[in-house]
């Protein structure tokens, strides 16, 4: 009879408090969103890393010929002097086809033939120590060679700083829809106490101290936040795998590249959302509750 | 007898219960509902505390249990300054005191069991340690079969015999009860009043507002009588 008793205790706040399954889908949507903001930081960031990898392991030498000298001439030279400099896997003088062949997507069949084309030279650099730009104008000074040369460095820069801003406003999604979470919280908990201001009173009275009341409040908004935390992330998650399955190897955003581990790390938002549901609960349940001296 | 007035400063020294200085207490800007009260409760004491509809009874009540802090006098229980406490500090006060409401302040969602047991269980007990204890006072107030049942579904005289189990369940210093006998009937008046009897003799003081002043008179205790704020004398 005892242990039937004493098995099942009844929780100490009642059940009935209006609004959780809205507060839940509240929370869910919320953490949804931010799990989005979090992913898309996350695949930004690689792609800006990505593109200025890239951008950073070529450079491109325009060449400019002698009095007498064809332009092929002195992209082959350029091509072969800067082929031995410290730093340089590949270099590749650019012929007028394959130049043509760049441009023809863009300008058409028909201007290409009489259109004066620059010589370039196409350097792959070594990617642990690319020679730098620096280095690879004096090797074709002292070659006798008259060029221009591009490290992408103008272009690499500004893909970082996009790619940085990306990621702060990204930042700043993630940590607003967490505020708004805990400012759900705030409300929720300020309605709940509002509605159960008797049993609060009842409880204070038999002995209840203020930090064990505001425990309460805490547990029960802790618990359905990380409920609602796992419903959004859960979402977030199958949203996030199905970009990845569709679209072949590369995903359906092969410029926004989405890894296996990016799914992983949001299962970190259940606990995320129920800290900040569980810090609201208690500082606001404090608060209240002093406010009543 | 008790009432008579003291000087706070030796009130720390002193072994009452209860101790109201020169209280008085009004609510917001209105007239005072309580003047100048000046009280002694001894420990292992036993008061009845009449007077008319609005004299001042739960008001009274309701400062013995610092729902309310008075607006002037000094208030000590159990020999500690209770009425500048920090809040902080009330839920020990209210750990050595067991309170029955005029309206019972039961919780409808929790069963008759869980109502008695919630000062244990707010007081960290666990569920085996005071399961025991709880059935058998439960029985003791004739609820023993009402265990499961919730408060909604209890008539006003099982309300009252569980809001008295729960009060003293956690055997209190201080027993302040607020109409305890207005919804029972004579049979059951008489066997509450005995329980407060019983609890008084192993050493709880007890205060009992009640109007019904032949209950207060057939009880054989002091009797404190409340006008207009005032508390005007007491008889044994």
């Amino acid at each position: 009879m005892i242990g039937r008793l004493s098995g099942r205790r009844a929780p100490i706040l009642p059940r009935e408090a209006g609004g959780e399954p809205w507060l839940a889908a509240v929370i869910a949507a919320l953490c949804f969103l931010a799990c989005l903001a979090a992913a898309g930081a996350l695949a930004a960031d690689r792609a800006a890393h990505g593109w200025a990898r890239s951008l950073g392991a070529e450079a491109t030498v325009q060449v400019r010929p002698r009095v007498g000298e064809s332009g092929a001439t002195a992209a082959a030279r350029a091509a072969e002097t800067l082929a031995g400099v410290t730093g340089v896997d590949e270099a590749e003088a650019l012929d007028r086809e394959a130049a043509e062949a760049l441009l023809r997507p863009w300008l058409g069949e028909a201007v290409l033939p009489d259109l004066p084309l620059p010589y370039l030279v196409v350097v792959r650099l070594d990617r642990d120590q690319p020679a730098s730009a620096v280095s690879l104008s004096r090797a074709l000074a002292e070659a006798g060679v008259d060029a221009t040369v591009d490290d992408h460095s103008l272009w690499r820069a500004e893909v970082e700083r996009s790619a940085g801003l990306i990621t702060v406003l990204a930042g700043a999604a993630f940590l607003l829809t967490a505020g708004a979470a805990a400012a759900a919280v705030v409300y929720a908990t300020r309605a709940g106490m509002a509605a159960q201001a008797g049993v609060i009173s009842i409880l204070s009275l038999n002995g209840a101290s203020d930090i064990r009341i505001a425990g309460l409040y805490q547990r029960r908004y802790g618990l359905l936040a990380a409920g609602a935390g796992a419903a959004g992330a859960l979402a977030a998650m199958a949203a996030l795998s199905l970009l990845r399955f569709l679209g072949g190897s590369d995903g359906i955003t092969p410029a926004l590249p989405v890894v296996w581990s990016d799914v992983l790390i949001l299962s970190s938002c259940p606990a995320l959302a129920a800290t900040v549901a569980l810090l609201a609960a208690r500082l606001t349940a404090l608060a209240r509750l002093r406010g009543h001296d | 007898m008790p009432v008579q007035p003291r000087r706070a400063a030796d009130a720390a020294a002193s072994p009452d219960t209860v101790r109201l200085d020169g209280v008085g207490f009004g609510y917001g800007h209105g007239p005072e509902v309580l003047r100048d009260v000046n009280l002694t409760l001894p420990r292992g004491s036993f008061h009845f505390l009449t007077g008319h509809s609005g004299a001042g009874k739960s008001t009274l009540l309701k400062l013995l249990t610092l729902a309310a802090r008075p607006t002037r006098g000094a208030l000590w229980l159990f020999g500690e300054d209770a009425g500048d406490a920090p809040r902080g500090t009330l839920p020990t006060f209210r750990r050595r005191m067991g309170v029955v409401f005029q309206d019972f302040r039961l919780l409808d969602h929790m069963s008759a069991f869980d109502n008695v047991a919630l000062p244990l269980r707010l007081a960290g007990a666990r569920p085996a340690a005071y399961a025991g204890n709880v059935t058998e006072m439960l029985e003791w107030v004739g609820l023993g079969d009402r265990a499961q049942t919730c408060p909604p579904a209890l008539s006003g005289g099982e309300k009252q015999r569980l809001a008295i189990a729960r009060a003293v369940i956690a055997g209190p210093e201080l027993i302040v009860a607020d109409e305890p006998t207005g919804n029972v009937d004579a049979d059951m008046a008489a066997r509450l009043l005995k329980l407060f009897q019983s609890l008084n003799r192993l050493g709880a003081t007890v205060l009992i507002a009640s109007h019904d002043e032949a209950l207060a008179a057939r009880s054989g205790a002091a009797v404190l009588r409340l006008d207009g704020g005032r508390i005007r004398g007491a008889q044994a």
